[in-house]
């Protein structure tokens, strides 16, 4: 066992392993510090912060399906100056390695106005562009669903950072490796996907919808296949490394997600379902790939070399 | 540290599971309830073939069990009325702050409304430890939804149950049977009695909610709320809010 290396370089930091919890999924990270030693992560993306203070939208925010949930959170956030100055002094207490952070906005200024100011954090090591999320009206997905509105903000945001790019991309779009290929045109380090799948439910009670904006995320084990797919035509399009996840939930589909294309691999919904998942997959990963004769992940990306 | 830190997530085995009523049923587990650190806290339990862990009140616990009573509201909870004894479950527990018993005063009223009832059990029963006079309410529909009302009575607690119908004890809603005086309340059932309860009340209290949750343990922001002071998330802060910090949505 000795031998088996998990290790991976993300973008010029080496990190112990590619597991790294979706933002959204892990708050600011104490929750989780306070079950397990979140230190042993690859690293983590803390909760989409946007310049404002928001509360998000109004609950119902949660319904379930089979094999997965809906969400319509809407970026609950105490905005990027409290998460500078509370938030991120809490988390140094807790976790020690470079943390990945994700950005949200409404606007092109708000993209580059918060990324200017996470880039000055020592702790922040990367910044993943939230140009994705599904569920606030005007921002997010209106960005991520445009090729020139993609890599506008990503060449406007690349001009005054100095921390590594990462941008978080929707499968809610008729041709995702377009999409892409303009983040890399505007100078996209690196991808992430895919966002979750915009969804519905309905209670059959009141024969309306069961969230409060209607419709939600879709994520969870469900939506594997998809985001497998998307990470493979990506990752097979764009000469910069890709972030896989989508219902990730286990050692094999760390696996399976690296040998589709992914450098490193976040994982979602599985912590809300389970709080130790991250830190069960951490510690099953050397038997799986000893199972597939697999002696390090970087041998895996895109397939068995 | 804030309370709800102590979370456990651990295996439980089903020793009991039988219907008090038509649709509710009581179930007893066996395992490590060392989590459990107050009254008016919630397990969050996983269900073979559903994704999302079905968050359930705590109705009673000591060193090695747990009782449930649950309303069947859906295929999960259907699923778990129908498990079988020796069943293991996968349960979080500890979740949530649970009430303030330090509020309590000589002669506390607790207020329940169906499945917000069974909360209030464990809470009595500690407060007539500590020899409170406690006084309780117990609203349903109807004579046949009727439960519990011998639990309270045996711990020596002042029982009063109301039916809507008036099939069963006083006619009406649990504010129509409120005391004239009491030192402090605690409450939980549907949000409509809440608010009665809010309105009609003439001391300080606590109310227990009920949401759609995600995780159950503060990381999703699924059950967020806004109060007076400021976001709470139902299952990390709360479920638990003291009434004079409650802001009634709509």
């Amino acid at each position: 066992m000795g031998e088996i290396d998990t290790k991976i370089n993300l973008l010029g930091i080496e990190i112990d392993n590619p597991i790294i919890p979706a933002s959204g999924t892990f708050g600011y990270g104490y929750e989780y510090a306070e079950l397990y030693d979140i230190n042993m992560l690859g690293t983590f993306s803390f909760k989409g912060t946007t310049a404002e203070p928001r509360f998000g939208n109004p609950t119902p925010r949660i319904a379930e399906c089979p094999a997965g949930m809906i969400n319509c959170i809407g970026l609950q956030n105490p905005g990027i100056d409290k998460v500078i100055s509370e938030e991120l002094p809490k988390l140094k207490k807790v976790f020690h390695k470079p943390v990945m952070a994700n950005i949200s906005g409404f606007s092109m200024e708000e993209y580059v106005s918060n990324c200017k100011k996470i880039d000055k954090v020592d702790m922040v090591g990367w910044i993943e562009l939230n140009v994705s999320c599904p569920n606030v009206h005007g921002g997010g997905l209106a960005f991520g669903t445009d090729p020139d509105n993609v890599r506008n903000v990503v060449k406007a945001v690349k001009k005054i950072i100095h921390k590594p790019l990462i941008v978080k991309l929707s499968p809610n779009v008729t041709d995702i490796v377009a999409i892409a290929k303009a983040a890399e045109e505007g100078g996209a380090d690196a991808i992430s996907l895919i966002n979750s799948l915009m969804g519905l439910r309905i209670d059959l009670k009141t024969g309306e919808p069961i969230l409060g904006i209607k419709t939600g995320g879709l994520s969870g084990p469900c939506v594997l296949p998809v985001a497998l797919r998307c990470v493979y035509q990506v990752a097979h399009a764009v000469k910069i490394p890709v972030i896989g996840m989508g219902g990730v939930s286990s050692a094999e589909d760390v696996i399976e997600m690296m040998m589709a294309g992914a450098t490193a691999v976040e994982i979602g919904a599985a912590n809300l379902i389970n709080p130790y998942a991250c830190k069960e997959i951490i510690e099953d990963l050397p038997r799986i790939m000893e199972k597939y004769g697999i002696k390090s992940l970087k041998d895996i990306i895109g397939g068995r070399k | 540290m804030p309370k709800g830190t102590t979370m456990k997530r651990s295996i439980f085995e089903i020793e009991k599971n039988i219907p008090l009523t038509k649709d509710v049923f009581e179930m007893v587990l066996s395992g490590d309830t060392s989590g459990i650190t107050n009254a008016g806290q919630f397990v969050n339990i996983l269900l073979d073939g559903y994704y999302l862990r079905r968050p359930i009140s705590v109705c009673d616990y000591d060193e090695g069990t747990l009782t449930l009573i649950y309303k069947v509201v859906g295929k999960g909870t259907k699923a778990m009325s129908e498990m079988p004894v020796g069943t293991n479950l996968d349960l979080l527990v500890g979740l949530g702050n649970g009430y303030d018993l330090s509020k309590a005063g000589d002669h506390p009223l607790l207020i329940g409304g169906g499945v917000g009832v069974p909360p209030l059990y464990n809470l009595a029963k500690k407060l007539v430890k500590e020899g409170k006079k406690v006084s309780v309410i117990l609203g349903f529909n109807k004579k046949e939804e009727v439960f519990a009302e011998d639990i309270f009575k045996n711990l020596g607690c002042d029982v009063t149950v109301t039916t809507v119908d008036g099939s069963y004890g006083v006619k009406g809603f649990v504010t129509n049977a409120l005391p004239e005086s009491y030192s402090y309340f605690y409450t939980c059932g549907p949000e409509p009695m809440l608010k009665a309860v809010y309105t009609a009340s003439t001391s300080e209290g606590e109310f227990s909610f009920e949401r759609r949750m995600g995780c159950g343990f503060g990381a999703c922001m699924g059950c967020s709320c806004k109060t007076i002071t400021g976001f709470k998330r139902i299952c990390k802060e709360g479920p638990v809010l003291k009434k004079e910090e409650i802001l009634w949505e709509k």
